[in-house]
C-alpha cells in the first residue's frame, strides 16, 4: 500500500504548493493548543475547586477570576496581555508564550466553571456517605467526589477544547506562525484563496473531529471506572451475543 | 512609562462614541441573523428526508468546528471573487450570524424537544393542522424554554464581535488597535476597550442568569 505524505511538497500542483506551509502553521497552532489547553486544564481543577470552597472569601477569589476572564473577549485580553503590558511593567513576552497564557486563562476561566458545576451535581449522598466512612476530605474528595463529577466534566470539555482550538486562529494577529497565519501568508503570495482557505477549514475540522473522538473514549473510560456505563465486553461474550 | 489620564481622556469618547456604535450594529446584526437562520436550520434538521437534515447538520457541525477567523476570510476574501461585494461589517454580521446559527440552532433544537410529547398529541387529537401546531403550539413553549441560551449567545456574540477588526471593521478594538499602533502606546486604548467589555458583558450576563432563573418557574 503507498501512503502519501500529506504535508509533502511532491504533491500535485497547488496542493504540494501550500501543504508544507500549511503543515507548518497547523504544528504551531495544535502546538500553541496543547499548551493553552493544559494550562486551562490546571486553571479549571484548582479555580473550579476555589469555586466549590466552604470559604467564602475563597469562593471570591475564584469568582472574581471567572467573572474577569469570561467577561473580555479572547482577543482583547491577547492584545492587552502582547501590547499593553509591556509598557506597565517593562517586559515583553514571548508571542507564542503570551498567545498560550492568553487561551489558557481564557478558557480555563470557563473550564472553572464546568468543574464547579460538576462538583455541584455530585448527589449530597456521595459526600454524606463518605462522612459516615469517616473519609477526611481530602479523601472525600479523591476518591469520592471528583471520579464521579470527571464524567459530568468531560462533554461541556471536549466543547471547550474545541473554542480553545478555534481561538489559537486568534494568535495569527499578533503574528504567530500559525495555521490561519500561514494561510493569510499564502493568499498574499499569490497562491488560489479558495484552495488555501477551504484547507485550512478542513485542517481544523479534522483537529476538532479528532478533539471529540479523545475525548468521547475518555468519558467511556471514565464512566466506567465510576460503574457507570457499559462495562467492557470481552471478545468472548461479544462473539457469543453475536452468535445469539 | 505609566498611565496618561490627558490621553486617555482625549481617546475616550472617540472610542466609546464611533467604536461602540460598530460593536453594537454587529453585535445585534449577528444575533438577529443568528437567530432567524438558527430556527430554519433546527427545523430543517427535524425534516424526515435525510437528504435535507443530513447535509444540514453536517454543515453545521462544519461551521461549528472551525475557527470564526477563518470563515471571516473565506467571506471577505473570497466572495468578492463571486461577485458578492460587501462592506467589511456586512461581512463580519453575516460571518457573526452564520457562525453562531450553529450553536442557536442546538439550542432551538433542545428547546423543541423538550416540549412535552402531551402537546403534540393533543394537537393531532384536535385535527389542527401540522403547520398550525408548529407556529401556535410547539414554537412558543420551545423558544421560550431556549431564551436563557439564547441570551447567553448574544453575550458570547458581542465578545466576538473584535475578531471582526481582523477583517478592517473599526469597532472599539479595531480602533484601540488603531489609535495604538498611530501613537506606539497601547496601554490605555486597549485597556479601556478590555473594560468596556467587561463593563457591558458583565450586568448582561447577569440579566441572563435573572432570565434563567424567572423562566424556570
Amino acid at each position: 500500500m503507498m501512503t502519501v505524505n500529506p504535508c509533502s511538497g511532491d504533491l500535485p500542483g497547488v496542493f504540494g504548493e501550500t501543504m508544507p506551509f500549511l503543515c507548518q502553521g497547523a504544528a504551531v497552532t495544535l502546538q500553541s493548543a496543547a499548551g493553552g489547553a493544559a494550562l486551562a486544564i490546571v486553571i479549571a481543577l484548582v479555580v473550579g475547586l476555589m469555586a466549590s470552597s466552604p470559604l467564602r472569601t475563597v469562593r471570591g477569589v475564584a469568582r472574581v477570576y471567572m467573572e474577569f476572564f469570561r467577561g473580555t473577549s479572547v482577543l482583547v485580553q491577547l492584545f492587552w496581555l502582547f501590547y499593553a503590558m509591556p509598557i506597565l511593567t517593562g517586559y515583553q513576552m514571548d508571542k507564542v508564550f503570551a498567545g498560550v497564557l492568553a487561551l489558557g486563562l481564557n478558557l480555563g476561566a470557563y473550564g472553572s466553571e464546568v468543574v464547579r458545576g460538576a462538583l455541584q451535581a455530585v448527589p449530597p449522598s456521595q459526600r454524606e456517605a463518605a462522612i459516615a466512612l469517616n473519609f477526611s476530605p481530602l479523601q472525600r474528595m479523591r476518591y469520592v467526589i471528583l471520579p464521579q463529577a470527571f464524567v459530568e466534566m468531560i462533554p461541556p470539555m471536549n466543547n471547550l477544547l474545541i473554542e480553545l482550538l478555534k481561538a489559537t486562529s486568534l494568535l495569527s494577529v499578533i503574528t504567530v506562525a500559525d495555521l490561519a497565519y500561514e494561510g493569510r501568508l499564502l493568499v498574499n503570495s499569490g497562491s488560489d484563496q479558495l484552495i488555501v482557505f477551504a484547507l485550512m477549514l478542513v485542517i481544523y475540522f479534522v483537529f476538532s473531529y479528532a478533539i471529540t473522538l479523545v475525548m468521547r473514549f475518555v468519558e467511556r473510560r471514565a464512566a466506567r471506572m465510576v460503574g457507570r456505563g457499559k462495562p467492557r465486553r470481552r471478545r468472548a461474550t461479544a462473539a457469543v451475543e453475536a452468535a445469539r | 512609562m505609566i498611565w496618561d489620564w490627558n490621553w486617555t481622556l482625549e481617546i475616550l469618547p472617540q472610542l466609546l462614541t464611533q467604536g461602540l456604535l460598530v460593536t453594537v450594529q454587529a453585535t445585534l446584526g449577528g444575533a438577529v441573523l443568528a437567530f432567524v437562520l438558527g430556527l430554519f436550520v433546527a427545523l430543517l434538521r427535524r425534516s424526515r428526508r435525510a437528504y435535507i437534515s443530513r447535509p444540514v447538520g453536517a454543515i453545521m457541525e462544519f461551521i461549528r468546528s472551525t475557527p470564526l477567523l477563518v470563515q471571516l476570510f473565506v467571506l471577505y476574501y473570497v466572495l468578492p471573487d463571486f461577485g458578492f461585494k460587501m462592506t467589511a461589517l456586512t461581512t463580519g454580521i453575516i460571518g457573526l450570524g452564520v457562525h453562531y446559527a450553529a450553536y442557536t440552532s442546538e439550542v432551538y433544537r433542545a428547546g423543541i424537544d423538550g416540549v412535552p410529547k402531551g402537546q403534540w398529541e393533543a394537537a393531532i387529537a384536535l385535527n389542527m393542522p401540522r403547520p398550525y401546531t408548529w407556529i401556535s403550539i410547539v414554537l412558543p413553549q420551545a423558544v421560550r424554554r431556549a431564551l436563557p441560551a439564547l441570551g447567553n449567545y448574544v453575550v458570547a456574540i458581542f465578545k466576538e464581535s473584535p475578531q471582526l477588526s481582523v477583517i478592517t471593521v473599526v469597532d472599539v478594538v479595531g480602533l484601540a488597535r488603531g489609535v495604538g499602533s498611530e501613537s506606539f502606546r497601547y496601554l490605555e486604548p486597549m485597556t479601556i476597550a478590555g473594560l468596556f467589555f467587561l463593563l457591558i458583558a458583565i450586568p448582561a450576563s447577569m440579566l441572563v442568569r435573572r432570565m434563567e432563573r424567572r423562566l424556570d418557574t
